[in-house]
């Protein structure tokens, strides 16, 4: 019996924590292929590099758990960013800045819950129309020109907190706000239903339409603290940033399984996925790999990482391993 | 083996995570014949089923069909076999149309491969006048009940003509009417020398029906026999290992004020100056056949359906009801009969299912009370026998009858003062549903309410404490306990009082 458990045990860590399996093998061999990998410069580095992608992706991930998702994020993420440049430049003030950028991309996200809530337009299309008003936006306002000279606005993006760039603290703590809600709040409970059966959730006493909006304005204060990091980070204000980040951070959530079918998700998985993609990147460039090249295997290995997770997931129904007897008590069958 | 077996299985086992559903089971079907399968939720009923028409694959053992050994690796090749089933879990694809999904994966085609429309159009129009289905061939299914889909899987599967036709749980969300149809038809194919299997929780319904009975306990067949060698008690003993007390557990409970009083209510799904009233601590019953109104009557009521209007008055007080967290914010909430749609979240724990509709009670300043809560659930699953490898398993790999106790345990959980069950007991087993009465029991001696829809008439009559009859979407009766008997209550359900 012990025996038994313990392959059921295995089992379930297995299907579980499958993702992170494959992290924890890509750094071995990330580390084989190059012995500076796993230096504590080169892995600040990374984290710096996919700090922005990753906040858009624990807020892809709060929508795709529920059953929406956001295209305009990389849009969006401009127009914050750029109207944060701005008044930071007008005003001087870090704080007024960072509270301005913040409330332009909840601003935006308020609109795509308006849209996909009272106007039950699919969120795809919603945020495919504000994707575009939001680059115009962005374009309008600066005339298309970027915005340099932004003086102390780079702590943001440069800046370290005792050995830890300031971006990096901030993904952190996105991710740990991203965690505890999909984990220990009412909140996270009710997206996780709306998206798994939305029928189901509305008849449970949920309000559908609240949920999703309170989604979006999530989503939009992580969206506005994002362009702000890289507008930061870039030194400069540029109207044209951010473009394709949606479809980056959308990867990260998928590989860490969020199902676009909804109702499945965590915020550790979303974590897993961005460093998947950005080991990704990095070791493809200490090896100088060809840039053209580097996309094709890109493209490959997510394939791979996902098709693996859900070779996991899947062989768990097909083989017979660790099943344990029917147990008509419940409590009996936890052990 | 005879030369009758048209479908043989032997020494088949099946696991899933943390469960054995099928461990060695033997099992034959013979022409002309109706083969029951009885046993309790999550005995591995369906399971059996679905790798007859290959939709799991089996661990070990082997098929036989006409003395061939065959794999059937897929529905599609199943149906080349000669074999149809009926699924407990119907398919539910709301935007398809009757007539696509009635020819479903087997379209009569034109040449270049092209869909013969106007050829499914006529058929389909001719299988539902013989079957007095006043459909329009384009409804899409999304706007049909539970029963309606019932009845159109049973028509799919029949008209496919078959000769292993598997029904699983055909009849648990239809009425004695319907009943009494696909009675007469698997009559018409049993004298056709089709086989057929027939998986039921309802005991009057086996006994009517079965050539042979076949008892499944835990994944294992425990016994076969011809109907004449079993009775009603011996099937139950078999079936959950103990002898189980007959009747059903009401108590006289006192009634106090009214607490729910519905005036005139009318609505667009079809119901019409509908007026009734609930006490405290009472049970009333709605009974109708299919389509007589009682659900939508119900949805309208909780807030799921909107456009109804007439006065709702709860405790004495006008309430306006436009939604369900108007109904929740009364204290009235509402079990579906459709549990797929509109009951469980499948890709979801059980856990977090029973608790979904009760939130506030496990969250502190917003913050989840995680050992509460595991508690809690435990807790209630255990009382009514929720059989599932743990509380963190998806819903959806539960059995049916299992989901349903999902659904019901989180309505429970709920502690409402008003309850609306529609079909509480829908594909649960004879001893899950003694506790499930013993529950609505101690619910209303509480000095709550329950207002219960059912198609089981016994079930009605032992429960309740008065039947409201409804019949083309009006209440056509009043029924106090005393004057409850099932012909009275079809009579009513009929629209023909006085007659007979
Ligand atoms: N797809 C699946 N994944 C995991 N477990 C499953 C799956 N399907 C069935 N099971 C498990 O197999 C067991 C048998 O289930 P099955 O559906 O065959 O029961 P059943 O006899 O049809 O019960 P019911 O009367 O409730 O319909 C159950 O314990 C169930 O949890
Ligand atoms: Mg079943």
């Amino acid at each position: 019996m012990t025996a038994v458990m313990s392959r059921e045990t295995w089992q379930k860590l297995k299907t579980r924590y499958s993702i992170y399996m494959v992290v924890i093998v890509m750094i071995i061999v990330c580390n084989a292929l190059n012995p500076n990998f796993l230096s504590t410069r080169n892995i600040s580095n990374i984290a710096a590099q996919i700090s922005v992608t990753t906040i858009l992706a624990f807020g892809e991930t709060l929508l795709v758990i529920c059953g929406l998702l956001d295209l305009s994020c990389g849009s969006v993420l401009a127009l914050a960013g750029v109207l944060s440049v701005y008044i930071f430049k007008e005003t001087g003030s870090m704080a007024v800045a960072f509270g301005a950028g913040l409330f332009f991309g909840v601003v935006c996200n308020y609109v795509n819950g308006i849209l996909v809530r009272y106007f039950s337009i699919p969120a795809f299309i919603a945020t495919l129309a504000m994707m575009t008003m939001a680059r115009g936006g962005a374009l309008l306002f600066t005339r298309g020109q970027n915005i340099y000279q932004i003086g102390d606005y780079v702590w943001f993006g440069q800046g370290q907190i005792g050995f830890i760039p300031v971006p990096v603290v901030f993904m952190v703590i996105i991710g740990i706000v991203t965690w505890y809600i999909l984990g220990h709040t009412r909140f996270g409970r009710s997206l996780y239903a709306v998206g798994g059966n939305e029928e189901a959730a509305r008849a449970s006493g949920i309000n559908i339409g609240r949920i999703k909006i309170q989604a979006y304005l999530i989503n939009g204060a992580f969206v506005g603290l994002a362009g702000i990091l890289l507008m930061s980070r870039t030194n400069v204000g540029a109207p044209n940033a951010g473009q394709g980040y949606e479809f980056e951070a959308l990867t990260a959530a998928i590989i860490g399984g969020t199902s676009f079918s909804g109702g499945l998700g965590t915020a550790g998985g979303t974590l897993a996925g961005a460093f998947i993609v950005g080991f990704l990147n990095n070791i493809m460039n200490l090896l100088g790999v060809d840039s053209y090249l580097q996309q094709v295997i890109k493209g490959a290995i997510i394939a791979l990482a996902v098709g693996y997770d859900m070779w996991a997931k899947v062989n768990r129904t097909k083989k017979s391993l660790g099943a344990v007897e029917l147990s008509s008590k419940p409590k009996e069958a936890k052990s | 083996m005879t030369q009758d077996t048209v479908l043989e299985v032997k020494h088949i086992s099946k696991s899933f995570p943390g469960v054995k559903a099928l461990d060695d089971v033997s099992f034959s079907v013979r022409r002309g014949s109706v083969h029951v399968l009885c046993g309790e939720n999550g005995a591995g009923k369906s399971t059996l089923m679905k790798i007859i028409n290959g939709l799991y694959q089996p661990d070990h053992g082997e098929t036989l069909i006409r003395g061939e050994r065959v794999k059937i690796d897929s529905p599609i090749k199943a149906g080349e076999l000669g074999i149809s089933m009926i699924f407990q879990e119907l398919n539910y694809t709301p935007e398809m149309s009757i007539e696509e999904s009635l020819f479903a994966g087997r379209w009569p085609t034109r040449s270049l491969g092209r869909i013969d429309w106007s050829a499914i159009r006529s058929k389909t129009l001719q299988l539902l006048q013989q079957e007095n289905l006043p459909f329009d061939p384009e409804t899409k299914l999304k706007a049909l009940s539970i029963s309606n889909l019932q009845m159109l899987e049973i028509l799919k599967a029949i008209s496919r003509d078959a000769d292993i036709i598997i029904m699983d749980e055909p009849t648990s969300s239809i009425s004695n009417k319907e009943i009494e149809t696909l009675f007469h038809k698997i009559a018409d194919l049993r004298a056709r020398g089709k086989a057929i299997v027939y998986i039921s929780h309802k005991m009057d319904e086996i006994f009517r029906i079965a050539d042979e009975i076949s008892i499944l306990r835990d994944g294992r067949v425990v016994e076969t026999r011809a109907r004449a060698d079993f009775d009603i008690d011996s099937v139950i003993a078999l079936m959950v290992g103990r002898a189980l007390g007959h009747g059903y557990p009401k108590e006289e409970v006192a009634h106090g004020e009214p607490v729910l009083e519905v005036e005139r209510f009318s609505g667009p799904t079809g119901f019409r100056d509908v007026s009734f009233r609930v006490r405290e601590g009472e049970i009333v019953g709605f009974a109708g056949l299919v389509g007589a109104g009682r659900t939508e009557t119900a949805r309208a009521l909780f807030g799921l359906d909107p456009g109804a209007h007439g006065t709702i008055k709860v405790r004495g007080r006008t309430s306006k009801i436009g939604s369900v967290q108007d109904s929740v914010a009364c204290g009235m909430v509402m079990l579906s009969e459709d549990r797929r749609r509109f009951g469980i979240v499948p890709v979801r724990d059980v856990k977090e299912n029973v608790t979904l509709a009760s939130l506030a009670q496990f969250f502190r300043n917003g913050h989840l009370h995680n050992a509460m809560e595991r508690k809690k659930v435990t807790d209630i699953c255990e009382r009514i026998n929720v059989r599932m490898p743990t509380i963190d398993s998806p819903v959806g790999t539960l059995s049916g009858g299992n989901q349903q106790k999902v659904v019901l345990s989180k309505w429970m959980l709920c502690n409402p003062d008003i309850l609306i069950l529609d079909e509480p007991t829908r594909g649960i087993d004879v001893g899950a549903k003694f506790e499930i009465y013993k529950l609505m029991t101690s619910f209303v001696k509480e000095r709550k309410s329950i207002l219960m829809i059912s198609s089981e008439l016994p079930e009605l009559i032992g429960m309740c404490d008065r039947i409201y009859v409804m019949a083309g979407g009006r209440i056509t009766g009043e029924l106090a306990r005393a004057e409850f008997s099932q012909e009275t209550i079809m009579r009513y359900a009929m629209n023909m009082p006085k007659a007979g």
